[in-house]
């Protein structure tokens, strides 16, 4: 291959100089999938049944059928999804255009907030703290909500359901319409259940992240894991749904590319620790 | 005096577990009809309709008239015991096994002489005794002859036991332990002796009201189970499927919709994935090893229990998908009862009618309360029976239909919908 762009990123990749971060959960029967009110229509669990495993069923061959919601585990939620969004033009998994599956990344380390209060909404003034430190979000960037969520692998913590309902971290309004409206990000991204907090349906509009992300033809992910692997900015995300039909969303594989030069933030919090002049190198970077 | 039954001694593991034996099977189909009255309960003889004699055992017409109107009636039981002998020697392998055992002659108040097996509490002839119809393990019909009365431990009888599914000290896994109807169960379980109860519970971060005070019980232990998850169902049957005696399937989807009150078929599939697919999946996955298990002591295999619903016989409209679901499981239920009869595993259908629960809030009363249901379920397993309708509405749902499938299906039709 002659010298491209493209050839030098195998390079790149081939050398460990770009890590390969999978932000993906599992698909497994155990992963909880979304709760609402049983008399309403109900996301399905993952679910999976053997059709031969070298068997009588087929002797050489093994493989399954599986059934699961289009939002079940990790996965992309389409404008389409919300009611706000269902005019749009190209608002479905099927319409989406393709490049909009490439995309850089914003990490927001929400996690000693999420930590102390399950039910942390995040804010405007958050999100400015944060570029005052990392820089102005770049339009068309997913904005990656990092709550260490995921690392609640017991089912029962990560759904933290009690008789209110659900406490999960998400965005309040306010933050949500800056990071369309002063921004112009690509969509938002959750380590929890959904893009919205446990109890956004108390917030004004109810799920606020969904009703203004979708509304204005932004995406969302949700189910993520290993956002603690990425640096607050330089990534790349590429995040690709099932082509379906008038998809409204689709579980989906998300990985990211990550330039070894960028420390996760675990590696730059040491360096921090051990001198002026490392802290000043990591923040050049 | 019956000996209280005590907790058997730990299985000896370098004995083979013996393979089930069961009592001769077959029967003339007229002799069905004996069947047919104890798989509910009941003990009915032929009477004939023209000159009113009871007759025993069963035939095709009247033995003092010949007439062939003769009419299934049901019977007190109450007579005499005229004789009795107890049995040494047998070529039958499932006798063989439990020698010595009492049979006796009771001249019934109705007329006829029955052979009866005899409780051990019976006095010597002549006594008064009450005989009753239950399946044996081959799931025919047995006439036992009971004290008449009730004797301190009489369920724990040696053969009575070979006609029942006593809870006492055996295991017991209950699918659906956090829905109401599971709660009561398990507290009915553990109120009749059971050695232990495996409580299943799908969706471990939804929290019912109740089920915290059921999981600190000491005889119960939390397993999780989803009936839709096959590979779950696969793997409980791995860890503790060898060792459960009585399976009850109380699990259950039930949404309050006919055909036309919903749009889409989300509901009747989830309905079916629990009702119908779950059976199947604890079928294939548990019954292998409570089929090994029919005569594993004292303590065998013995119940599977499904709780259906009496919307099973005809569909009730208004929940109309729900009830297709569990006509499904009933076909299936029988399928099972089939491939177990080798066994003597016992396949109990329970079918209730609405329970008051939150899925049937805006059925007017009667409606079977969980814990009057659980109670109904612990006393089949105590009694003989194989199809059981608790409750004042499943028996006259039940009585209709039998009188009139048809009449039945017009007046369901013509019920109000909510």
């Amino acid at each position: 291959m002659s010298d491209t762009v493209l050839s030098r990123l195998l390079a790149e990749l081939a050398g460990g100089r770009i890590r390969i971060v999978d932000l993906t959960q599992t698909l497994s029967p155990d992963f909880p999938q979304i709760v609402l009110p049983p008399e309403m229509g109900q996301a399905w669990p993952f679910r999976i049944e053997e059709a031969s495993r070298y068997d009588a069923r087929g002797p050489g061959w093994y493989w399954n059928n599986f059934s699961c919601s289009e939002h079940t585990g990790t996965h992309f939620d389409a404008p389409i999804h919300w009611i706000s969004g269902r005019h749009l033009p190209d608002n479905s998994t099927d319409t989406i255009a393709a490049e909009k599956f490439v995309a850089p990344a914003c990490v927001l380390d929400c996690s000693h907030e999420a930590a102390s209060d399950p039910d942390f909404l995040l804010s405007v003034d958050f999100l400015r703290k944060w570029e005052r430190r990392h820089g102005r979000i770049a339009a068309g960037s997913w904005v990656l909500m990092r709550t260490d969520w995921s690392k609640r692998t017991d089912p029962v913590a990560y759904q933290n359901i009690d008789e209110t309902g659900q406490h999960t971290p998400g965005p309040n309004t306010d933050a949500v319409r800056f990071l369309i409206e002063e921004r112009g990000v690509l969509g938002f991204g959750s380590e929890a259940i959904g893009t919205d907090a446990g109890q956004a349906f108390h917030l004004k509009p109810p799920y606020p992240c969904h009703y203004y992300m979708h509304g204005s033809g932004r995406f969302g992910l949700q189910c993520l894991t290993n956002l603690d692997l990425l640096p607050p900015v330089g990534s790349v995300l590429i995040a690709a749904p099932l082509k379906i039909k008038e998809g409204s969303g689709s579980p989906l594989r998300v990985i990211a590319l990550v330039p070894q030069s960028m420390p996760a933030p675990a590696v730059a919090r040491v360096a921090r620790k051990k001198s002026k002049t490392s802290r000043a190198r990591t923040r050049r970077r | 005096m019956t000996r209280p039954l005590v907790r058997p001694p730990r299985k000896n593991p370098i004995l083979r577990t013996r393979l089930p034996t069961l009592p001769p099977a077959a029967r003339s189909r007229v002799a069905l009809g004996l069947t047919a009255a104890a798989a509910r309960g009941r003990f009915e003889l032929q009477v004939c309709r023209d000159c009113g004699t009871v007759q025993y055992p069963p035939r095709e017409a009247c033995r003092a008239c010949l007439s062939p109107r003769l009419d299934w009636r049901v019977q007190d039981g109450n007579g005499e015991l005229v004789a009795e002998t107890t049995l040494r020697h047998s070529h039958e392998l499932f006798f063989r096994e439990r020698m010595p055992w009492r049979l006796g002659l009771v001249k019934l108040d109705s007329g006829p002489l029955v052979v009866a097996h005899l409780h051990g509490d019976c006095a010597a002839a002549p006594t008064r005794v009450r005989v009753r119809a239950h399946l044996d393990r081959a799931g025919q019909a047995a006439l036992v002859a009971l004290p008449d009365k009730d004797t301190p431990h009489m369920a724990d009888d040696r053969e009575l036991r070979e006609l029942t599914c006593d809870p006492k000290f055996r295991k017991v896994l209950v699918t659906d332990a956090k829905a109401p109807l599971g709660q009561a169960l398990v507290e009915a379980l553990v109120d009749a002796g059971v050695d232990l109860v495996w409580a299943g519970e799908a969706e471990p971060w939804k929290k019912p009201p109740g089920f915290e005070r059921i999981k600190a019980l000491p005889q119960v232990a939390v397993v999780p189970l989803d009936l839709t998850d096959s590979r779950a169902v696969k793997q409980l049957a791995g860890e503790i499927g060898g060792r459960v005696d009585i399976l009850i399937n109380n699990a259950d989807h039930h949404r309050n919709f006919g055909i036309a009150a919903r749009d889409g078929i989300e509901t009747a599939r989830a309905e079916m994935d629990v009702n119908y697919f779950g059976l199947l999946r604890l079928a294939q996955e548990f019954a292998p090893a409570m089929r090994a298990r029919g005569a594993d002591g004292q303590s065998s295999a013995v119940a599977w229990v499904n709780v259906l619903s009496v919307f099973a016989l005809s569909n009730f409209p208004p929940h109309g998908t729900y009830s297709a679901s569990k006509a499904a499981a009933l076909s299936l239920a029988q399928c099972l009862r089939a491939e177990l009869a080798p066994t003597g595993v016992r396949i109990v259908n329970v079918f209730p009618g609405p329970i008051d629960d939150e899925w049937n809030q805006t059925l007017p009363p009667p409606k079977i309360a969980p814990a009057r249901l659980a109670a109904d379920i612990v006393a089949a397993l105590r009694g003989g029976a194989e199809d059981v309708f608790p409750g004042n509405v499943a028996q006259d749902w039940l009585e209709r239909w039998r009188d009139n499938p048809k009449a039945l299906e017009r007046e369901l039709a013509a019920m109000p919908q909510p």
